[in-house]
């Protein structure tokens, strides 16, 4: 009998027209019209010293600041490790602040916003308003009417809103700009900012540190469960402006908070840098779970424009007990340089890691996790899923690093590739150091094809290309996807399938 | 046409070996296979509850267990229960037309059963089945209507369920060269 199971020869052809066609998939590429205030291009000490005035920042931040710049200012380049290819980026070229014309400061009132700024998010799918999440209006899935989550919305380099913060007040949850914190709580900015990691823990921290614009903070005392979900969406508008937003958040003893951030940008030609940090601190008993969707405007299929994303993200365990997890999907960015990582210090503390990362057309992506096992009994999981297609580029690079003092500790890590047609990567790093004779430490990888046995069989079940990609792709990534708050679950599995379509091999 | 149009036009094929789907959950995946079928149908799509009323009750005739529909499509399935699961689609499809590729290669006596019970209660005369397969065995269960022998591409004889008969007592060879 002959074999009528072979697929269709020409599908590899088929596909690269579909790519073709696929060049406004993105769907969050337009652009906001608001006059803005931007700095011109360029960084000096004083452009440092224009940011600091325009939040009017106490004179040790300023120092701070000016530290890091120093620090930054000596370290020649990027570093160089990562498996990743870009022009040479000039710092000099880029504006360090842009901000919506009579912005003064900090959010104001909710109806305050600017409408043109209220349309942006509501076309973003995030309202700005807390009836309206309440309601479920805004929000496509049936959960939100239960789970209303609060938002800081940050444009550029400023934080335009934040929803539901009196009653988060009640609850004794301090959520606010980080800009705001500066002013309304110094003393746990001044004690947290930068322990974590340290304004010259690497060149983008070291930029960063210097000139940082906006973020959130996010403080949980003991005892208390934070009553909603917590959520940043960041959003670049302005042309040649990069984004540097910090982030810090505080999980006291015995508290849980869960948090999310979402980010996109408008279709540009030229390449824009968004170089964050998260730093995220759990004391004994805490947990702290981050989530992240990151959907920046890729470049087109060409690599032309797209997102140049270069973060540091890292969490300290610092109390027995405690428990960090990250979890992230990744599908936008040019380029994704970022390892969210744990330092295990509290005795039988957690460390969880897991991720999606999908690359296509020129995208590269070169991200992982380290997880630094310091207290005894220390436990960590590691599961990361990459997804390539066209011609991205995809490497998971991770360093598990058991410490003397971590006896009894263990790591469990999983990588997973998949692979989308014939010129895409995919690459597995990972280190491990290990110190003592008593922790365990497990590592096991695979690597796959969508196959086109497998895309026949779901065709014959009348499924379209697109579809039975976007099935396949959703079931590999599943593990790391139920990881999401459920809501965001659902989002993420529609991006998975937007990002793939047409892009069979 | 391309394969999944001719899918859901009404033509379905029962694979021989049915592929892996790691990580893709068998309800979700009938219940997608049967809304694009709606779909181009013109018929609503089934709601999550009413799709698992029905997909019960086919899995109840097919002996099929509840744990199937928590499990990824085909993965580590055993042979019996990949051709189960086969049969279980093509009764929620409901096609027109049934292509059964060696359905049977493989099988044991019981899950030789289900399948031919799968056929015959799907059986009607808006529906055709073109089953293939090397050996009688099936049609003991399934009785069918046309037998054609195919021989390096070609059909070179068809006859009466008693064409497949003397075909298993005589074999391919004799049969073949006593037209």
């Amino acid at each position: 009998m002959a074999n009528p199971q072979a697929a269709p020869e020409d599908k590899n052809f088929a596909t690269l027209q579909t790519l073709g066609e696929l060049g406004d998939s993105y769907k969050y590429g337009f652009t906001t019209k608001v006059e803005a205030e931007t700095l011109p291009p360029g960084l000096t000490e004083e452009t440092i010293r224009f940011l600091s005035a325009k939040k009017a920042e106490p004179e040790w931040l300023l120092q701070w600041r000016l530290k890091a710049f120093a620090r930054w200012s000596t370290m020649e380049h990027e570093p160089t490790w990562a498996k990743i290819h870009h022009p040479k980026i000039d710092y000099q070229a880029i504006s360090y602040y842009s901000a919506p014309k009579n912005f003064t400061e900090g959010p104001k009132s909710l109806d305050e916003i600017d409408p043109e700024i209220r349309k942006t998010y509501e076309k973003l799918g995030i309202p700005l308003a807390e009836q309206e999440i309440l309601a479920g209006v805004q929000n496509p899935t049936n959960q939100a009417k239960a789970n209303p989550i609060a938002v800081d919305a940050v444009f550029d380099s400023v934080s335009v809103a934040t929803t539901f913060r009196a009653e988060l007040e009640k609850a004794g949850v301090i959520f606010c700009p980080i800009s705001e914190a500066v002013h309304k709580h110094p003393g746990l900015v001044q004690k947290y900012l930068g322990s974590v990691v340290p304004a010259a823990d690497n060149f983008f921290a070291a930029l960063n540190s210097a000139v940082f614009t906006d973020g959130s903070f996010v403080y949980v005392p003991e005892g208390v469960r934070c009553p909603m979900e917590l959520s940043t969406y960041f959003r670049i508008n302005e042309r040649n402006t990069g984004q540097f937003e910090r982030t810090l958040i505080i999980a006291e003893k015995g508290s849980y908070v869960s948090y999310l951030e979402g980010c996109t940008a408008p279709v540009r030609d030229e390449n824009q840098l968004h170089a964050a940090v998260v730093e995220l601190v759990a004391m004994e008993d805490a947990e702290i779970k981050y989530s992240t969707v990151q959907n920046w405007y890729p470049g087109d299929e060409n690599g032309k424009g797209g997102i140049y994303n270069f973060v540091t993200k890292r969490g300290a365990c610092r109390g027995a007990r405690s428990k960090i997890s990250w979890t992230q999907v990744e599908t936008g960015s040019a380029i994704t340089w970022k390892y969210p990582s744990c330092i295990l210090e509290g005795d039988h503390s957690v460390g969880e890691f897991y991720s999606v990362a999908l690359t296509r057309n020129h995208q590269q992506a070169d991200t992982g996790t380290k997880m630094f096992h310091k207290g005894k009994n220390t436990r960590s999981i590691i599961i990361a899923k990459g997804i390539s297609a066209d011609n991205g580029d995809n490497t998971y690079r991770g360093l598990v690093d058991m410490a003397a003092t971590a006896t009894g500790s263990r790591n469990y890590t999983q990588c997973d590739s998949l692979l989308i047609g014939n010129s895409c990567g995919a690459h597995t790093v990972p280190y491990i150091t290990v110190k003592n004779s008593t922790s365990k430490v497990e590592h096991e990888a695979t690597t796959s094809k969508i196959s086109d046995d497998q895309l026949f069989y779901c065709a014959q079940r009348g499924l379209a290309e697109q579809d039975a990609v976007a099935m396949i792709v959703n079931g590999f990534a599943k593990e790391v996807l139920q990881k999401l708050p459920m809501e965001f679950a659902v989002e993420a599995q529609k991006l998975l399938g937007i990002s793939l379509e047409g892009s069979v091999g | 046409m391309e394969p999944d149009e001719r899918a859901r036009a009404g033509l379905f094929l029962a694979f021989q070996y049915p592929v892996e789907l790691p990580g893709v959950n068998t309800a979700q995946f009938l219940r997608t296979a049967l809304n694009a079928h709606r779909a181009a149908r013109g018929e609503a799509e089934l709601e999550a509850l009413p799709f698992l009323k029905l997909v019960r009750t086919e899995m109840q005739k097919l002996g099929m267990s509840e744990e199937f529909l928590s499990r990824s499509v085909n993965t580590g399935f055993s042979g019996g229960e990949k051709k189960r699961f086969e049969i279980l689609q093509m009764a929620l499809l409901q096609p027109t037309l049934a292509i059964l590729d060696e359905t049977d290669s493989g099988l044991d006596i019981d899950a030789l059963k289900v399948v031919a019970q799968g056929v015959n209660a799907l059986r009607n005369p808006q529906r055709s089945f073109l089953i293939i397969t090397h050996y009688q065995r099936l049609l003991d269960y399934i009785k069918p209507d046309v037998v054609h022998i195919m021989a390096a591409g070609k059909i070179v004889k068809s006859g009466g369920p008693e064409l497949a008969q003397q075909l298993e007592a005589q074999g391919y060879d004799a049969v073949i060269r006593n037209p």
